[in-house]
C-alpha cells in the first residue's frame, strides 16, 4: 500500500490541528471555564498521537504521549492551569510541530538537537507527573474507599512514566485445587517490581448457582513496573502456564499489540478495552483509537455496533459507559467536521477558477453576439446566463476566500513570546478578522506582516518603565486591523509607542549617505527613509529585528504582490503601517475604455467617474497634465501619449476618474465602452519593464484588452507634474 | 464461621476464621442462601482471619450476584487480611462500585 497520500494527509492534519491547539493554548488563561478548551487541546494532542502511531512514528508518539497526559491531568482538573503550564504545553506544541514538519521532505528521524530539545521537554512533563505522584504518597491512610481518586492520579503517573508492562492473567480451573492461588502469584510478582495497578475480573464468574466454589473463574489485568526482562516475568508463571492464558505486553508496546490482546482474551472487547484503562496500561484515549482501528478491521465482516452490545450486556457500570459515550460523541465531531468542510487539493480549485474564467470570457463573447444579433428572446436568455456565470465566478472565487483572522491569530503567540522575551507588556488588538481575501494573498502576506509586528514590538512599543515615566499605561497595544477598500483589501499594524526618531533616521541616512546633511526633508520623506536598503536604526542589534534586512525586504515583498505599504508616525503616540493587497490576483471587474483601435480594462472598483474633457478644459490643459474638477485639481495621463497610440484624438475625449490609495488621476481615454468581466491573464516575463499594465485579458470578440496598472499609473500622474517641469526647462 | 442475623430492612451476616479453598465449598452454600434476600445484605468481615483467592471470589460472586439482580451488598469492617488481599487484587474499588453501592456504606468501608 502505498502511504504517501496518507502521510501528507497525516501532515496536513496535524498542522490544522497543531494551530488549533496554539490558538487554544493562547486564550486559555482568559476563559473562565477551561473545560471545553482543555477537552480541545486534548483531542487534537491525542489525535496527532493516534495517527502518528498508525504511520510508525515512534518518536512523535512517545513525545505526545507525556503532552497528553499532561493534558489529560488538567482536563480532570488534577493540576490547576497556571501561565507556566501553557508556556510548557506551546514548548511541546512548538517541538511536535517540528517533529512533524520533516516528515513532509521524506527525512525520517529527527536530528540529535531535536531529540535533545524532546528529551528536556519530556524530563519537564514528567517532573510534573512525579511531583504529583509524591503528592500521593504523602497522603495518610491504606484503606480508604477514596481510593478511586488515587488511582486517577497513579495512573496518570504511569502513564507519564509510560514505561508499565502489561500483564494479562486468565488463571485455569484447576489452579486453586493445586494449590496455585493466584494471589501468591501476585504477591511474588511484587518481588519483581511494583504492582501499579491491577484488576481483577469477575467475568468469568459463572452464575451463583453453577459456581464451584474450588474452581478458579478468576481474571486478572496488571500494570507492572519492573525493570526485569521478559523471560524473568515469564519465568514468574511457569508453574500455571499449562492451562492458563498468559499475556505480558512489553513497555511502550504498540496499539496493535493490544488490539491483538483484546481480540485474544474472552472478556467483551469493550469491557476489558476499559479495565485496560483503568489500569493505565492504555489510556482511554488510546482505547478508542484500538477499539475503532478494530472495528475498521472488521468492517467487512459486519459486527453488531458497540453501543448495542453495551445495551444488551447490561453493563452498568459508570466508566465503561462514560467510555462508550464519550467514544459516541467523538465519532459524532468527527461526523459533523466532516461535513462541514472538504479537503480539496489547490490545483484543483485553480484548474475550476481557471476554468470559470474562460467561462467568463465565452459569456461575454455570447453576450456581444446576442446584443449584434438584435434577438431580443436571445438577448434576454444570454443576460440571465450572464448572471448566472457571474455567481458563479463569485462563488468560485469565494472559495478561494479565508478570512484573514487566522492570519492574525498567529500573531497572538508572537506578540506573547516576543514581548516576555524583551520584558514589555503588549496587548494584541485584532479587528477586521473576518475581512477576508485571497487565499494566495494570505500564503504571502504573512512574512511581511510578521515583520511589521515583530518592528512594532521591538522598536515601536516601549518598556513598560519608559512608558510610565511618560504618563502612558504600562501595557502597551498593538493593533492589527483588516478592511476592504476599493478593490484592494488594507491591512494595518499600529502600535501606540514612541514614534519614530526623525532625528536618528536622519543621522543614519546621512551616516548611510542616502541623504546630503544640508537637504530639507518633511517628516514624511524621513520616515520613509526607513523603507532603504540596508536601514536600521536599531541601537542594539536583537535576535528579533534590527538586522539590517528589515523594512526594505517588506516593501519589496509586498510590491511584489502588487501592493504598496505606507507608515504614518506621530512622535510619542506610536506608528502605524499601512499595507494595501490586491483582493484577488484572477478575475476582476473591469471598466473598458478605447484609444483608436485598442481596447483598456481599468479595474471597476477603482472608478470614481467618468467626465467629458470639453473642449475648453481640453485648450486650457492643452500644455499642462492636470485639469479642475469641481475646483480640485486633478492630474491626468492621457493614454494615447502614454501608449503613442497614432493619429489625431477625436474630437471629444473622455475622463476616467480613477483613485488608489487616496489619490485620484485622471485617464484621458478616447471612448467608454462599459463594465466588463475580466480574466487577468498575467502578461509574460519579456513585459516586466513595461510600466502602466498589470496585465491582459481577452475580449469577447477575441481581441486582447490590456488591464491598465492604475495603482503605478496614479502614482505617476501625481509625480509627473514636477519630471514634466523639469522635462520642459 | 457463618452466622446470619435477619432484621427488618437487612441482612447482616458475619464471616468469622478462614475463607480460604478449605471451606470455600460449605462457605458457599451459606451464602447462597442469602443470596437472593431483596433486603440490604451486610457481610461483616471483621473476624476473617486468613482469606485467599477461593475466599475472594465468593466475595465476588456475591457481589456480582447482587449487582446484577439489583441488591445492595455492603462488605463492612474489613479485617487487616481482608484488606491487605482487596489491596494487592485491586477490589477495594471493586467492591465499593458506587454504582452499586452507597456513599455512606462505602465511607464505611473507609473507617
Amino acid at each position: 500500500m502505498d502511504l504517501d497520500p496518507a502521510l501528507r494527509t497525516y501532515i496536513a492534519e496535524s498542522r490544522e490541528l497543531l494551530e488549533e491547539m496554539e490558538d487554544i493554548l493562547l486564550r486559555v488563561d482568559q476563559e473562565d471555564d477551561k473545560q471545553e478548551s482543555l477537552n480541545a487541546i486534548f483531542r487534537a494532542a491525542h489525535t496527532i498521537k493516534g495517527s502518528a502511531g498508525l504511520f510508525g512514528l515512534d518518536h512523535i508518539v512517545a513525545f505526545t504521549h507525556g503532552v497528553e497526559s499532561l493534558l489529560d491531568k488538567l482536563r480532570e482538573g488534577a493540576m490547576p492551569v497556571t501561565a507556566d503550564l501553557i508556556a510548557l504545553l506551546l514548548a511541546c506544541r512548538d517541538h511536535i510541530s517540528d517533529l512533524v514538519e520533516p516528515l513532509e521532505s521524506g527525512m525520517g528521524g529527527p536530528g540529535d538537537g531535536l531529540m535533545a530539545k524532546g528529551e528536556d521537554l519530556t524530563t519537564r512533563l514528567h517532573a510534573l507527573g512525579v511531583g504529583a505522584r509524591s503528592a500521593l504518597a504523602e497522603r495518610p491512610g491504606v484503606p480508604s474507599v477514596t481510593c478511586a481518586d488515587d488511582e486517577v492520579v497513579e495512573r496518570m503517573a504511569g502513564q507519564v512514566s509510560g514505561d508499565n508492562w502489561h500483564i494479562s492473567l486468565r488463571f485455569g480451573p484447576q489452579s486453586l485445587r493445586d494449590g496455585m492461588d493466584p494471589l501468591s502469584f501476585l504477591r511474588y510478582l511484587t518481588t519483581l517490581g511494583e504492582i501499579v495497578s491491577v484488576r481483577t475480573l469477575d467475568d468469568g464468574l459463572p452464575p451463583a448457582a453453577d459456581m464451584d466454589p474450588e474452581t478458579c473463574y478468576l481474571g486478572f489485568e496488571i500494570a507492572f513496573k519492573s525493570d526485569a526482562d521478559k523471560q524473568t516475568i515469564e519465568a514468574v508463571f511457569d508453574f500455571v502456564r499449562e492451562d492458563s492464558q498468559i499475556r505480558i505486553l512489553a513497555p511502550r508496546s504498540r496499539i496493535g499489540d493490544y488490539i491483538e490482546l483484546i481480540k485474544a482474551l474472552p472478556e467483551e472487547d469493550l469491557r476489558l478495552g476499559d479495565i485496560l484503562v483503568s489500569c493505565g496500561s492504555l489510556t482511554r484515549a488510546e482505547l478508542d483509537d484500538a477499539l475503532r482501528m478494530q472495528s475498521d478491521m472488521r468492517a467487512q465482516s459486519m459486527d453488531r455496533p458497540l453501543g448495542n452490545i453495551v445495551v444488551e450486556q447490561r453493563m452498568t457500570e459508570q466508566p465503561v459507559l462514560d467510555a462508550a459515550i464519550e467514544k459516541q460523541t467523538q465519532v459524532r465531531e468527527g461526523q459533523t467536521r466532516e461535513t462541514q468542510s472538504v479537503r480539496v487539493d489547490a490545483e484543483k480549485l485553480d484548474r475550476l477558477i481557471n476554468l470559470v474564467g474562460e467561462l467568463v470570457i465565452a459569456g461575454a463573447g455570447t453576450a456581444l453576439n446576442a446584443q449584434a444579433s438584435g434577438d431580443t428572446v436571445m438577448v434576454e436568455s444570454v443576460s440571465t446566463l450572464t448572471r448566472l456565470v457571474e455567481e458563479v465566478r463569485d462563488s468560485a472565487l469565494r472559495l478561494r476566500m479565508v478570512q484573514i483572522g487566522a492570519t492574525f491569530n498567529r500573531f497572538q503567540r508572537v506578540v506573547r513570546d516576543v514581548s516576555a522575551e524583551l520584558g514589555k507588556e503588549i496587548d494584541l488588538v485584532i479587528t477586521g478578522a473576518e475581512t477576508d481575501l485571497d487565499k494566495t494573498v494570505v500564503e504571502k502576506i504573512g512574512d511581511p506582516l510578521m515583520h511589521l509586528v515583530r518592528n512594532s514590538i521591538d522598536h515601536g512599543i516601549e518598556s513598560p518603565e519608559a512608558r510610565l515615566a511618560q504618563g502612558k499605561p504600562a501595557t502597551g497595544v498593538l493593533r492589527l486591523n483588516a478592511y476592504h477598500d476599493s478593490g484592494s483589501i488594507v491591512i494595518e499594524v499600529a502600535d501606540d509607542g514612541a514614534g519614530l526618531n526623525r532625528e536618528r533616521i536622519l543621522r543614519k541616512a546621512i551616516e548611510k549617505g542616502l541623504v546630503q546633511e544640508e537637504q530639507h526633508l518633511e517628516d514624511q520623506d524621513v520616515y520613509n527613509l526607513i523603507f532603504e536598503p540596508g536601514f536600521s536604526t536599531a541601537d542594539a542589534v536583537t535576535n528579533l529585528s534590527g538586522r539590517g534586512v528589515g523594512m526594505d525586504v517588506v516593501k519589496r515583498n509586498i510590491a511584489a504582490l502588487r501592493g504598496t505599504v505606507e507608515l504614518e508616525s506621530h512622535p510619542g503616540r506610536g506608528t502605524s503601517f499601512r499595507v494595501r493587497m490586491p483582493l484577488t490576483l484572477a478575475i476582476i471587474d473591469g471598466f473598458l475604455v478605447g484609444v483608436e483601435t485598442s481596447s483598456f480594462v481599468v479595474p471597476l472598483d477603482m472608478v470614481l467617474e467618468c467626465v467629458e474633457l470639453n473642449a475648453a478644459s481640453r485648450d486650457l490643459s492643452a500644455d499642462r497634465d492636470y485639469l479642475n474638477l469641481r475646483g480640485e485639481v486633478l492630474p491626468f495621463i492621457r493614454l494615447r501619449t502614454l501608449f503613442g497610440a497614432e493619429g489625431a484624438p477625436p474630437r471629444r475625449e473622455n475622463v476616467v476618474v480613477v483613485q488608489y490609495g487616496g489619490n485620484k488621476a485622471g485617464l484621458v481615454v478616447d471612448r467608454l465602452m462599459g463594465e466588463f468581466q475580466t480574466v487577468i491573464k498575467p502578461l509574460g516575463r519579456i513585459f516586466n519593464q513595461v510600466r502602466g499594465v498589470g496585465g491582459s485579458t481577452i475580449l469577447g470578440n477575441g481581441e486582447v484588452a490590456l488591464i491598465l496598472d492604475v495603482p503605478g499609473l496614479v502614482r505617476q500622474a501625481s509625480h509627473l507634474e514636477p519630471q514634466g517641469v523639469a522635462a520642459t526647462a | 464461621m457463618f452466622r446470619l442475623e435477619q432484621l427488618k430492612r437487612k441482612c447482616r451476616a458475619r464471616i468469622d476464621g478462614e475463607m480460604t479453598i478449605y471451606n470455600a465449598a460449605t462457605l458457599k452454600d451459606r451464602l447462597a442462601s442469602v443470596l437472593d434476600d431483596p433486603r440490604q445484605l451486610e457481610i461483616n468481615l471483621a473476624n476473617v482471619s486468613e482469606i485467599d483467592s477461593a475466599g475472594v471470589q465468593l466475595l465476588m460472586l456475591a457481589k456480582k450476584h447482587r449487582a446484577g439482580a439489583q441488591h445492595a451488598l455492603a462488605l463492612t469492617n474489613h479485617s487487616p487480611a481482608v484488606l491487605d488481599v482487596f489491596e494487592t487484587m485491586g477490589l477495594v474499588s471493586y467492591f465499593s462500585d458506587p454504582v452499586v453501592l452507597t456513599r455512606t456504606q462505602g465511607d464505611r468501608h473507609g473507617s
